[in-house]
C-alpha cells in the first residue's frame, strides 16, 4: 500500500494512503473528539464532532471521513476548531435529555465526558426535546429515545457485526428516530436481546431493563430464601466497575459482596456449566452412535437460540436440547436443593448474575418452569450488580475474599472457560474424549478452538472417531456458517456459537469499559479472556465429568446423564418465531 | 390480516419482480417503487413480504420507506387535500382552513377518511405566496381560499365521486 506524508499540528506523520485524517492523528496520539465514529463499522461523518482545519480548504472537515492526501496540513486545535467544536457539542446537547444525575450512564457516558473535556458551561440554543417514547416492553432491554443523539452506532453494530438488523434510522431531519419498523417495540421484532448495541451506544439511549428493585425487595422479605448464582464471565469483569483494572479475577470479593448484600446462599453457575457439558457431551455421543443428525449446535447462549428461532427455524432440531447453565441451576435449586435443604420451593427466590441481557428474556420463557415455578426469578447484569454493591456502600476493593456455599461450590476449569468463545467446544471435547476412549486423556487443551477469529474450524481425532467442529464468534459469523451448512457446502459434527463477539466475557451486560470508548472499538478487554484461561489452568479439576459434586448429583438425583429426570429438568424445547412483523 | 384474491395477484406480481431483481445491487428501491405502484402504498405486510423475499432486514425497507416522501405507508384517499402552511398562507389564516377541513372530514392532518375519499395534508410553502392562502386537491389549485368556501369545495369532490360510482367506473382504491 502506498504511503502518504502529512502534517498534523505541526508534526509529520506517514500513513498508508487509504487512511483517514482521524486515523493519522490517532497514530500521533492526538485526540480528536468523536461521537458517531466506531472503528471499522461506522464512519459516516454524521455528528461533526471531529472537525479539523485543512490548509487550503474553505470549511472545516470531518476527520473521520476525510482521506489523507500527500502534503496535507491539518490543525486539530486552532481557535476556529475549538469554537466550532464547542458549538457542535452545544447543538447536540440542546436537544438531549440532560438528566445526568438520574442517568444509568452517569460517569460512563461519552457525551458527558466530551462536555467535560471541551468545557461546555452553557448552551446558547433553546433546543427542543424530540418526542420519542421510551420502549420498555421487552423483558431485557430499554430504549430511551430522549437520550439518543442519532449517531447510528447501534445500527451499524446490529446490522454489520450481528447481522440481525432490527433497528434503523427512520424519517428525516428533526423527526429522525432510531427505532424498529413501524415504531414497534424491540419486543415485537426479531431482536435477539444480545445487548451489543448497548456497548455501541455512547449514551444511555440503550440500556438493560433495570430489575434491581425486585431483588432488593426479595432480600428484604423475611419469608423468602434468596439464592444467587454467578456466571463464569462475571468474576473477571466486575472489578472494572470498581476501577480494579481489566480482567482481574475478583471471585472471592464478589462472593463476599453478595454475602454482605444478605443473599442466603451464594452458588456458582460454573457447577451447572459442568452439568451442561456432561449432558451435552452425552447428547453428542448419542448422535455419534445413531449416526446423526449432525451438526449438533450448542444452545447455551439464549440470544443465539432466539436468533435461530427467528432466522433458521429449519435448523431448530440441530440445537442441543440442553438448557443454558443458569436455567439448569434454577431448576436444580427449586427441586434438588429445596429437597435437601427442606425448604418449600415456593419460598425460594433465585437471582442470576449474568454478563448477559438475553438471559433476562430467557428466564421468562414459558419453558423455563421445570420446577413448577419460574426457575430463575430475576437476572441481573454485571453492571446491575456493580450498582447494587455501590448502593449498599460496600467497599468492594478492600473486601476479604470468601468462598461459594456448598453444596454447589465445586467446579472445574472446563466450566470457567464457558465464558469465552471456543470454551464450550473445548470443555465438551475434554469430556467426549474421555467418554469415547474410556480412559483419562492426558492432552486436553485444544488450542485450535481458542482465540478470537470469527470462525474457527478444526478436525479432532478421538479414538476411532474424527470430529469436525466449528466455533462461531458472534452472530454475524454464525450466520455465515449456517448459510454454508444450509447450502450443503460444509459438514460438521459439532458447532459452538456464542451470540456476543468474544463470548460471554463480551456480553451485553458487562461493564461499559473505558477500553471500548477510548479505542473506539466494539471489543471488550482481552484481559478478561486471559483471566479465564488462567483460572482454568489453576483449577483442581479441569474436566466437567471429574467434578465430585457432579458425580454426586448423578448418584443421588439424576441417576445418569440424559436420564428421564435429567430431561425433565435440564433440557428444553424451542419454537419458530416470525422473522418480520406482519401487522 | 386476510388477503383477498386481487391482493394475492398483486403479491404474485411482486414475487416476480423480486425474483427478477434479487441479487442485483441496489434492488431494494426499485422493488419498493414497483410495490408502491401495485398496492398504492406500502403497508406493514407488504414491507414484510419485500424484506423476506429480498432477504434484507425489514428495518432497511422501513428506513427507506420513511426517508423518501415518494413512499407512503398508509393508503391515500382518492382526493388528497394539501393545505399550504408556509409563512404567507399561515399569516392569511391557513390554520383555520386546516381546522375547518379536519372538523368537516372528521380526520386529523395526515389521516384519510374512512370511506377512502379524502386525505388531509399540511404542506410547506408551495411557492404560490401571492395567492395565499392556497390549497390543492390532487392537481387542482384553489387560491385565496376562505373558510366559507371549504364546504363547497369538499362537496364538489363528493359529488364527483358519487357520480363516478353511478357510472360504474369507480376510481377509488380497490
Ligand atoms: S446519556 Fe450521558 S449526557 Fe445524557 S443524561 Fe445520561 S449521562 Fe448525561
Ligand atoms: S439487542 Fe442485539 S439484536 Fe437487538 S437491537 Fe441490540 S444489537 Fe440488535
Ligand atoms: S441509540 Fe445510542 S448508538 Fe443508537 S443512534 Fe442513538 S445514541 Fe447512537
Ligand atoms: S462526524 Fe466524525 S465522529 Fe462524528
Amino acid at each position: 500500500m502506498n504511503k502518504v506524508n502529512l502534517t498534523i499540528d505541526g508534526r509529520q506523520v506517514t500513513v498508508s494512503a487509504d487512511s483517514t485524517v482521524l486515523e493519522a492523528a490517532r497514530k500521533l496520539k492526538i485526540k480528536i473528539p468523536t461521537l458517531c465514529y466506531l472503528k471499522d463499522i461506522n464512519a459516516i461523518g454524521a455528528c461533526r464532532m471531529c472537525l479539523v482545519e485543512v490548509k487550503g480548504a474553505r470549511s472545516l472537515q470531518a476527520s473521520c471521513v476525510l482521506p489523507v492526501e500527500e502534503g496535507m496540513e491539518i490543525k486539530t486545535n486552532s481557535p476556529l476548531v475549538r469554537t466550532t467544536r464547542r458549538t457542535v457539542l452545544e447543538l447536540i446537547l440542546s436537544n438531549h435529555n440532560r438528566e445526568c444525575t438520574l442517568c444509568v450512564r452517569n460517569s460512563h457516558c461519552e457525551l458527558q465526558t466530551l462536555a467535560m473535556e471541551i468545557g461546555v458551561r452553557e448552551i446558547s440554543f433553546p433546543g427542543e426535546l424530540p418526542e420519542r417514547p421510551v420502549d420498555q416492553q421487552s423483558p431485557a432491554l430499554l430504549r430511551d429515545g430522549s437520550k439518543c443523539i442519532l449517531c447510528r452506532r447501534c445500527v451499524a453494530l446490529c446490522h454489520q457485526v450481528q447481522s440481525v438488523g432490527v433497528i434503523q434510522a427512520t424519517e428525516r431531519g428533526f423527526q429522525t428516530t432510531i427505532e424498529p419498523v413501524f415504531g414497534k417495540s424491540l419486543n415485537e421484532v426479531a431482536c435477539i436481546f444480545c445487548g451489543q448495541c448497548i456497548h455501541a451506544c455512547p449514551v444511555a439511549a440503550l440500556q438493560e431493563k433495570d430489575e434491581r428493585d425486585k431483588v432488593w425487595k426479595a432480600l428484604a422479605d423475611p419469608d423468602l430464601h434468596v439464592l444467587v448464582q454467578t456466571a463464569p464471565a462475571v468474576r473477571v469483569a466486575l472489578g472494572e466497575e470498581f476501577g480494579l483494572g481489566e480482567g482481574r479475577n475478583v471471585t472471592g470479593k464478589m462472593v463476599a459482596a453478595l454475602r454482605q448484600l444478605a443473599f442466603d446462599r451464594i452458588f456458582d453457575t460454573n457447577l451447572s456449566a459442568d452439568l451442561t457439558i456432561v449432558e451435552e457431551s452425552h447428547e453428542l455421543m448419542e448422535r455419534v452412535n445413531q449416526g446423526g443428525p449432525f451438526p449438533l449446535i450448542t444452545s447455551c447462549s439464549p440470544a443465539w437460540v432466539k436468533y435461530v428461532e427467528h432466522h433458521y427455524p429449519q435448523l431448530l432440531s440441530h440445537l442441543s436440547t440442553c438448557k443454558s447453565p443458569q436455567q439448569m441451576m434454577g431448576a436444580l435449586l427449586k427441586t434438588y436443593y429445596a429437597q435437601i435443604a427442606n425448604i418449600d420451593p415456593a419460598k425460594i427466590f433465585v437471582v442470576s448474575i449474568m454478563p448477559c441481557t438475553a438471559k433476562k428474556f430467557e428466564c421468562q420463557r414459558p419453558e423455563m418452569r421445570a420446577s413448577g415455578f419460574q426457575d430463575v426469578d430475576v437476572v441481573l447484569t454485571t453492571r446491575e450488580l456493580g450498582q447494587m454493591i455501590r448502593q449498599a456502600g460496600i467497599d468492594f476493593p478492600n473486601l476479604t475474599e470468601e468462598d461459594f456455599d456448598e453444596p454447589f461450590g465445586e467446579s472445574t476449569g472446563a466450566a470457567m472457560i464457558f465464558g469465552v468463545t471456543g470454551g464450550v467446544a473445548e470443555s465438551a471435547l475434554r469430556t467426549v474424549a474421555d467418554l469415547l476412549t474410556g480412559s483419562t486423556v492426558e492432552k486436553f487443551e485444544y488450542e485450535e478452538v481458542r482465540g478470537l477469529e470469527g470462525i474457527k474450524e478444526s478436525t479432532v481425532q478421538i479414538g476411532e472417531q474424527r470430529f469436525r467442529l466449528a466455533v462461531a464468534n458472534g452472530i454475524g459469523q454464525a450466520k455465515k456458517l449456517l448459510e454454508q451448512i444450509v447450502k450443503g457446502e460444509k459438514q460438521y459434527h459439532f458447532i459452538e456459537v456464542m451470540a456476543c463477539p468474544g463470548g460471554c466475557i463480551g456480553g451485553g451486560g458487562q461493564p461499559i469499559c473505558k477500553e471500548r470508548i477510548e479505542k473506539e472499538k466494539t471489543d471488550f478487554p482481552i484481559e478478561r479472556l486471559k483471566a479465564l484461561y488462567k483460572a482454568d489452568k489453576g483449577s483442581t479439576w479441569r474436566k466437567s465429568h471429574e467434578n465430585p459434586t457432579i458425580k454426586e448429583l448423578y448418584n443421588k438425583f439424576f441417576e445418569k446423564p440424559n436420564s428421564k429426570k435429567a430431561h425433565e429438568l435440564l433440557h428444553t424445547a424451542y419454537m419458530k418465531r416470525p422473522l418480520t412483523p406482519k401487522e | 390480516m386476510s388477503i383477498c384474491s386481487c391482493q394475492n395477484k398483486k403479491f404474485d406480481k411482486l414475487r416476480e419482480i423480486i425474483a427478477e431483481k434479487k441479487g442485483t445491487a441496489g434492488a431494494l428501491i426499485p422493488v419498493m417503487h414497483e410495490a408502491q405502484e401495485l398496492f398504492g402504498h406500502l403497508p406493514i405486510h407488504v414491507q414484510s413480504f419485500i424484506a423476506e423475499a429480498l432477504e434484507v432486514p425489514m428495518a432497511d425497507v422501513y428506513g427507506v420507506a420513511t426517508f423518501y416522501s415518494a413512499f407512503t405507508l398508509e393508503a391515500k384517499g382518492t382526493y388528497s387535500i394539501h393545505v399550504c402552511l408556509g409563512t404567507a398562507c399561515y399569516v392569511k389564516g391557513a390554520q383555520a382552513i386546516v381546522d375547518k377541513l379536519a372538523e368537516l372530514l372528521h380526520i386529523k392532518v395526515g389521516e384519510t377518511t374512512e370511506d377512502g375519499l379524502f386525505t388531509l395534508e399540511a404542506t410547506r410553502c408551495i411557492g404560490a405566496c401571492g395567492l395565499a392562502p392556497v390549497l390543492t386537491v390532487n392537481n387542482e389549485v384553489y387560491s385565496q381560499v376562505s373558510v366559507e368556501q371549504i364546504d363547497g369545495i369538499v362537496h364538489k369532490y363528493m359529488e364527483m365521486a358519487w357520480k363516478d360510482e353511478e357510472d360504474g367506473n369507480s376510481s377509488t382504491n380497490s
